[in-house]
């Protein structure tokens, strides 16, 4: 063989025999595994080195069987034909191989070159089985290595059968009856593809198995074509005639029979087969009654950990986003008496709203590495096995349990992994009514506003006012679901639900962490763009058109009476020359509030003196203690408290002259219907590119006014807007719980479902049942004469009744059901 | 007599499966095949799906499925 520095080998293998874990075991690389039927859906790539060769290694999508009826087995396919590897590496689960094999023999007759990697073997030999991987490998005249996977063993020995390579085998399944059937069919094919290089045998196999690909394949050859498949159709009904049994059911039987053969060949009992250790875990974890309840525990026990223990740890990484803001600054223009310098007030308010994202890092650590914990035990398809029923009233499935969980079914969640996970619902139909209904969930985001309004206006009834709005948003999810694949999905196709419960599994700390890093740091990476480039736009948004000239010279002059009480002030020290120099002056502020921002990130001394030994003269001067020091400190704090006054106001006239200020007036007609006055529509609006800056921007719109800058922003809402009233916090809060999805969920929906269309409508769907829910609330209790509370309770019980009426039509699913099953056999 | 009658804790030997196209593979796929012996473990905590097991491995099914498979008791 010439010298080749590069080959292509692609890893195969059934969801659960431990595929992913051998992907890392060659590569090293960092890469996903989990305990879940299909969980590695996209083509990984990575490599290995040998010597002077490179490897690279395909890790293809777990699949049971190599049909046309799934996309993951259709691209394993597709790969495998092309022939971009020279070998195939079939993971096969030694303590299952009977299941194992049914793929195996299927990659064999493709005519690929096959190496079989008998993993799992820990376990066989738990259960009292020990496989012969002699034996298997002459029956099958492919090479055989033996691995255990999450152990890290035998990776030496398999990267050396990977570089030793195979050939094509010579192994044949023989069907029986079915053979001369099979033979002039491949005849036929090859005669068709005038003796090209294709597998004809398997192409035959194939067509008896009416499978699509193949059919349209040869259909693409025209008329000649048509009669081969004519022929193919005739062949299958005679044989079907003669031995009372379809081709596709005898072909899997010759498969599976002679699997077992082949099993009772190369495996030995070496102890009586009992109850296996899941067994008897699932008679408690599954169980009628304990079931439900261990899931609540979970899920619980996932909160818990993630939201509440995770929100504590970020009180540790608020002072360091705090530091990362002010190094930033530092290296802006000064700040402006009252107007920032363009560069400063962009790249501030982008830092801003990248920490607002940054601050969840350490919630996203832990409930990644709690999925991966759950994942790798092999729980999920246990969580989906218990909701199923349930869910599938509304449409959905078993598996949306965890995209709604990782939502946030009850508090705090994030729609993005909750998105990214409905990737493993193998229903097309209800994974698409998951995707559009996860972001309705209650994402951390909502929650400052709810706390906020809670606290507020609900003071007295604050958990029942939580319990409500966590649980409304689910019951209103359902029914939303259930109205999306009765109308716009009613067309899509559902598939069956058929799925294994996969052995228990203890996780790997190791795969644990690494697993939950890698998702956060790619959670990060995709979001942190995204959110910078939609805070440059809200930016724009809210600070142009600028205010016209005359109020610009009215905030001016303001400014400068600010300035000259200050420097009157400060006459009596010696220090009132110097700072009457404008620049000296703007440092001067500059200093004071580097110096507060340091000290409430919790610098220390040593730090503090540290961060201002380039301007010793300044920072000596906001130290100075005795009179001189009092008065200065004095007029300070009225020139702060004055600037800041301005700075609001001035912010505040800008944003009502604003685009974003503009459009919120524009829709105050329709939103008054909700409560929503304009000032509230802007929050509102500027929400889009991110929920948790709602509050943010209420407090610049709801400013403190004169030297009242201790109230609570909740306290300024009900003063400023005269007649905010419970009622009106709850149509906003029920906004905010519907509100559409931020940019990082709408990119996640588009690439999910691989459509702008659906992006777009999970964009602006939301809007209408939001706006639809608010007024609702607002002017029907307005009309019943209803409060707050019990209107919130009022719009949960006709959600409850709505949910539960459309829980309850099944509009002929079943027979729907039936119908496909009866064209599926007239076709056949 | 269907799989779908067959009570938890039961056994019963697979003779057809009725069901077609994406059903049937994915059923075949999982170990549903002529002559099989299923074994019905459980159903779910709302009665839908049900967990069977053949030869120590566990596969589950909706009652509607299981409907589609004929077999005859153990």
């Amino acid at each position: 063989m010439t010298k080749r520095k590069n080959r292509a080998v692609a890893l195969a293998g059934q969801p659960n025999s431990g595929k992913s874990t051998i992907f890392n075991l060659l590569t090293g690389s960092r890469q996903h595994v989990a305990n879940y039927p299909g969980v590695t859906v996209e083509v990984k790539r990575g490599n290995f080195r040998r010597g002077l060769e490179k490897i690279e290694l395909i890790d293809l999508p777990g699949t049971y069987s190599l049909t046309s009826y799934s996309s993951e087995e259709m691209v394993t396919r597709d790969f495998i034909l092309s022939r971009e590897a020279d070998l195939v590496v079939n993971v096969v689960d030694a303590s299952n191989l009977k299941r194992s094999l049914y793929l195996t023999f299927q990659l064999l007759e493709m005519g690929t070159p096959l190496l079989v990697d008998l993993n799992m073997t820990d376990i066989a030999s738990g259960r009292g089985l020990a496989v012969d991987g002699e034996a298997l490998s002459r029956e099958l005249g492919a090479p055989v290595a033996t691995t255990v996977g999450n152990q890290r063993k035998g990776g030496r020995e398999l990267r050396e059968a990977i570089a030793a390579g195979s050939k094509p085998s010579a192994f044949r399944l023989d069907y029986g009856p079915l053979e001369p059937a099979l033979e002039e069919a491949t005849s036929l094919l090859r005669s068709l593809f005038d003796g090209g290089n294709l597998p004809f045998r398997w192409m035959a196999v194939k067509l008896f198995e009416a499978d699509e690909a193949v059919r349209r394949k040869i259909l693409a050859r025209g008329e000649k074509g048509q009669e081969l498949l004519d022929r193919v159709a005739a062949l299958a009904e005679s044989f079907e005639a003669a031995e009372d049994e379809d081709p596709q059911s005898h072909i899997g039987l010759v498969r599976h029979r002679r699997a077992e053969e082949l099993q009772d060949l190369c495996t030995r009992r070496t102890a009586p087969a009992g109850r296996t250790l899941t067994d008897r875990i699932d008679t408690v974890v599954i169980h009628r009654f304990a079931g439900p309840l261990i899931l609540l525990g979970v899920v619980y026990g996932l909160y818990e950990l993630s939201i509440v223990q995770g929100y504590k740890l970020t009180e540790y990484v608020v002072p360091w986003l705090s530091r990362f803001q002010m190094a930033v600054e530092e290296r802006l223009p000064l700040a402006g008496f009252w107007q920032d310098p363009l560069p400063r007030a962009l790249v501030s308010d982008v830092v801003t709203s990248i920490n607002s994202v940054l601050i969840y890092i350490p919630i996203f650590l832990i409930l990644f590495a709690a999925i991966a914990v759950l994942e790798d035990v092999g729980y999920m398809p246990r969580m989906a096995f218990i909701l199923d029923r349930l869910f599938r009233r509304f449409g959905l499935h078993g598996q949306s349990t965890l995209p709604l969980i990782l939502g946030g079914v009850f508090v705090g969640g994030c729609a993005v992994p909750g998105v990214m996970a409905t990737r493993v619902i193998a229903d097309e139909k209800a994974r698409l009514a998951t995707i559009l209904v996860v972001p309705l969930m209650n994402c951390m985001a909502k929650i400052p506003l709810y706390t906020l309004l809670v606290s507020v206006f609900f003071a007295s009834h604050q958990g029942a006012m939580m319990v409500f709005i966590s649980t409304v948003t689910l019951i209103v999810a359902l029914a939303v679901a259930k109205v999306l694949t009765l109308t716009i999905l009613r067309k899509h196709p559902s598939s069956p639900f058929v799925m294994e419960m996969p052995s228990y599994h203890v996780p790997t700390l190791f795969g644990v962490v690494q697993r939950s890093v890698e998702r956060t740091w790619l959670f990060c990476r995709k979001i942190l763009t995204v959110i910078a480039l939609v805070a440059v736009a809200v930016f724009f948004l809210t600070h142009y058109p600028k205010l016209p000239a005359p109020a610009m010279e009215a905030f001016a002059l303001r400014a400068d009476e600010i300035r000259s009480s200050f420097l009157k002030a400060i006459e009596p020290t010696p220090y009132a020359a110097q700072l009457a120099d404008e620049e000296t002056f703007l440092k001067y502020l500059d200093v004071q509030e580097r110096y507060r921002q340091a000290r409430m990130a919790g610098m220390s001394d040593a730090a503090v003196k540290r961060k201002f030994a380039a301007d010793p003269e300044l920072f000596s001067l906001i130290q100075l203690r005795g009179d001189d020091g009092k008065t200065l400190d004095r007029a300070y704090k009225t020139l702060r408290r004055d600037r800041l006054t301005l700075i609001h106001d001035y912010s505040s006239a800008r944003l009502d002259s604003s685009i974003l200020g503009r459009m919120g007036q524009a829709l105050e007609p329709v939103t008054r219907f909700a409560g929503f006055s304009w000032k509230v529509n802007v929050a509102l609006l500027s929400s889009l590119a991110a929920k948790e800056s709602s509050v943010a921007t209420l407090g610049v719109i709801y400013r403190p006014q004169g030297d009242d800058d201790s109230r609570s922003l909740g306290a300024r809402m009900r003063e400023q807007e005269t007649g905010f009233t419970p009622l009106h916090a709850l149509a906003l809060m029920l906004f905010m719980a519907f509100y559409p999805p931020c940019i990082a969920t709408l990119l996640m929906v588009k690439v999910e479902t691989h459509s702008w269309k659906w992006a777009l409508f999970s964009l602006l769907y939301p809007i209408v049942l939001g706006l639809a829910a608010a007024s609702l609330v607002f002017t029907g209790g307005r009309m019943l004469g209803l409060t707050g509370f019990p209107a919130a309770w009022a719009f949960y019980g006709l959600a409850l009744a709505v949910t539960v009426l459309l829980g309850l039509l099944s509009p002929k699913e079943d027979a729907e059901y039936d119908d496909e099953t009866v064209i599926c056999a007239e076709r056949r | 007599m269907t799989l779908d009658e067959i009570r938890p804790g039961g056994r019963a030997r697979i003779q057809k499966n009725r069901a077609a196209g994406a059903v049937k593979q994915r059923m075949m796929d999982m170990g549903f095949h002529r002559g099989v012996t299923v074994e019905v473990v459980r159903n779910a905590p709302l009665v839908d799906p049900v967990e069977f097991m053949m030869d120590g491995q566990h596969v589950s099914l909706r009652h509607e499925e299981a409907r589609m498979i004929e077999v005859e008791t153990l």
